[in-house]
């Protein structure tokens, strides 16, 4: 197992009579890109916050590059780069100025050549002095991201970064993160809605409901210890059900209409299923499975509600 | 680290529109005062000599540049917190309604440190406005009307200050009004931290500035005992440069009460901006 980076333990926050933490604890892994899922007001952001000093957190531990927050407050933000909900910037000022202000207070040494290449390498080559309100939303996203990235972090944290991005965006950031955890060697944690993103991109991933942490480990193993969603479209469905009565007692629910079939199996059973039919002669002409990571998702929430 | 974000809080402070409001206000503000006065001064100063022309014979300039400064700064040191408060009431408010104050947060930067940045950087705002109030009222006044002998009325009566011996008094004077200044700004800054919307601070401290000064003008012997410690009472204290002789006492009493002021906000809003969750 390689090195711990973020080591998050039992860590609780009450606002007022409101406990939004009761109790988060999770892993992050140096290199990995690291999910962080949950529901709307689950505690993403709060947790998230809590990890950047933000707000205090009232019980449980954080250690960030093995040192523990609270006593090496300066030595871990620095390595740390960010973007917690939305990047919102001095909207009076340029880019260049923004990120210059940024750069003055990021703990390292950030030259005016280096915010001239993090602002080429976002895309916002030709409009870094123009004032940051004449932005667009993308604009102010990968603003964020050059920021975020700035300093030359090892750790870095996007929460929604992909939020109002049009699709070449979501690629372009989805490469991107790719691209610094592979090739630079960072961990990234990810907080998204988009769980197709995370699916697609995370290694690892923690999944919050109500303040607490349901499930953490890696993305393969754990879609992969589950059953998902198929859909098989046959043209005689009704018989292919009865078929799968009596050769599959396992399964007993399915979902019918005209000429498809869906019901939840194993990974492994739907080629023993699809050879099962062809040798019984029926025709199937199609299979297909529901975005795991959502049914996965949508499951575990469901059993702790 | 403090140092770095004080030049950045000083780049913000500069680039905000409304930082220019002060300074364009005063000029408006004094510009007019004085135009008034070089058109109908004259008649201004008769009606306040007027009731001593029997017992005595004033001979010389009497509208001088520095009895203009000195009604200038008369009129004008209780408006000036408000432009103050314009600048120095926003810093931390605004940020939080910006949502900047939580990208700032996650930066290596104590809090301590985020604050008294803001702090230096009010006071450095305040200082220059101090100075362009200088600047306007007396240096333009005196270009604008000579120099000359200063005649004050007070409470005791009229005080007649020779030329030669009013500078200094005015360089006091200024300092006095700058403390006073710099105790509106971390009062200001100090309420800017309990707010996350950036017109609440501003307006407070304009509600507590105007409170002041009505409860300190109202002779209601229910209020004498607070009367002494209110700001607003001590904003008034650069007059007593103006008397013969200058007691000193109460000066040195007005500046205590005023540091008094300006350690307790800033103590205070330390206190509160390390406890602060950043939410926005």
């Amino acid at each position: 197992m390689s090195e711990i980076v973020v080591s998050v333990k039992n860590l609780k926050k009450s606002f007022k009579d409101f406990k939004a933490l009761k109790d988060v604890s999770f892993s992050v892994y140096k290199n990995d890109v690291f999910g962080f899922l949950g529901p709307n007001g689950a505690g993403k952001s709060t947790s998230l916050r809590c990890m950047l000093s933000l707000i205090d957190s009232d019980d449980g531990q954080i250690e960030i590059f093995g040192k523990s927050l609270r006593k090496n407050r300066f030595d871990v933000l620095s390595n740390i780069g960010s973007i917690i909900e939305k990047p919102d910037f001095y909207k009076y000022l340029s880019a260049f100025k923004n990120l210059e202000i940024m750069a003055r207070i990021s703990g390292r040494q950030v030259s005016k050549s280096e915010i001239e290449d993090i602002i080429h390498f976002v895309g916002l080559k030709g409009r870094e002095y123009s004032k940051f309100k004449t932005y667009s939303h993308g604009m102010k996203q990968r603003l964020g991201i050059a920021q975020a990235l700035m300093h030359n972090p090892d750790l870095i944290i996007l929460d929604e970064p992909t939020t109002g991005l049009d699709p070449q965006g979501i690629v372009d950031i989805r490469e991107l993160i790719l691209k610094l955890s592979k090739e630079q060697g960072k961990t990234v944690i990810l907080s998204s809605h988009q769980l197709s993103e995370i699916e697609m991109i995370a290694n690892r991933m923690v999944i919050i409901n109500k303040g607490k942490s349901i499930i953490e480990g890696d993305v393969n193993e754990l879609l992969n210890s589950s059953q998902m969603m198929v859909k098989f479209s046959c043209e005689e469905p009704e018989r292919f059900c009865d078929v799968m009565s009596k050769e599959f007692s396992n399964i007993s629910e399915f979902n019918v209409t005209a000429s498809e079939i869906e019901f939840e199996i194993n990974r492994e059973e739907i080629s023993e299923i699809n050879a099962f039919m062809v040798n019984q002669k029926i025709k199937i002409s199609g299979i297909e499975h529901k975005r795991k990571l959502e049914d996965y998702f949508i499951k575990m929430i469901q059993n702790e509600d | 680290m403090l140092l770095k974000n004080t030049y950045n809080e000083l780049i913000k402070i500069l680039a905000k529109p409304r930082s220019y409001i002060g300074f364009i206000a005063l000029t408006v503000l004094i510009g007019v005062i004085l135009l008034a006065m070089k058109a109908d001064g004259e008649s201004f100063i008769s009606f306040v000599t007027a009731s001593f022309e029997q017992t005595l014979s004033f001979n010389g300039l009497i509208l001088n540049g520095n009895l203009i400064a000195f009604i200038i700064l008369q009129m004008l040191i209780i408006h000036v917190p408000l432009l103050v408060a314009l600048v120095t009431g926003d810093l931390v408010s605004g940020e939080a309604a910006m949502g900047t104050l939580r990208m700032m947060g996650t930066k290596p930067i104590s809090r301590n440190s985020f604050l008294l940045s803001k702090f230096l950087a009010g006071a450095i705002y305040t200082f220059f406005l101090t100075v362009w109030l200088a600047f306007l009222s007396l240096i333009i006044g005196q270009y604008m009307f000579g120099t000359g002998d200063l005649i004050v009325l007070n409470s005791d009566g009229l005080v007649i200050i020779p030329e030669n011996d009013i500078m200094w008094r005015y360089g006091l004077a200024f300092c006095l009004a700058y403390l006073s200044l710099l105790s509106i700004a971390t009062m200001s800054i100090c309420f800017s931290v309990f707010s996350d919307n950036s017109i609440g601070p501003i307006v407070s401290t304009m509600a507590v500035i105007i409170l002041f000064t009505i409860i300190g003008s109202l002779d209601v012997s229910t209020f004498d005992y607070i009367q002494p410690f209110l700001i607003t009472t001590h904003m008034a204290s650069w007059r007593s440069l103006f008397e013969i002789p200058v007691p000193y006492d109460a000066i040195t009493d007005s500046i205590i009460i005023l540091l008094i002021h300006i350690i307790g906000f800033t103590l205070l809003a330390l206190w509160r901006f390390n406890k602060k969750d950043i939410n926005t």
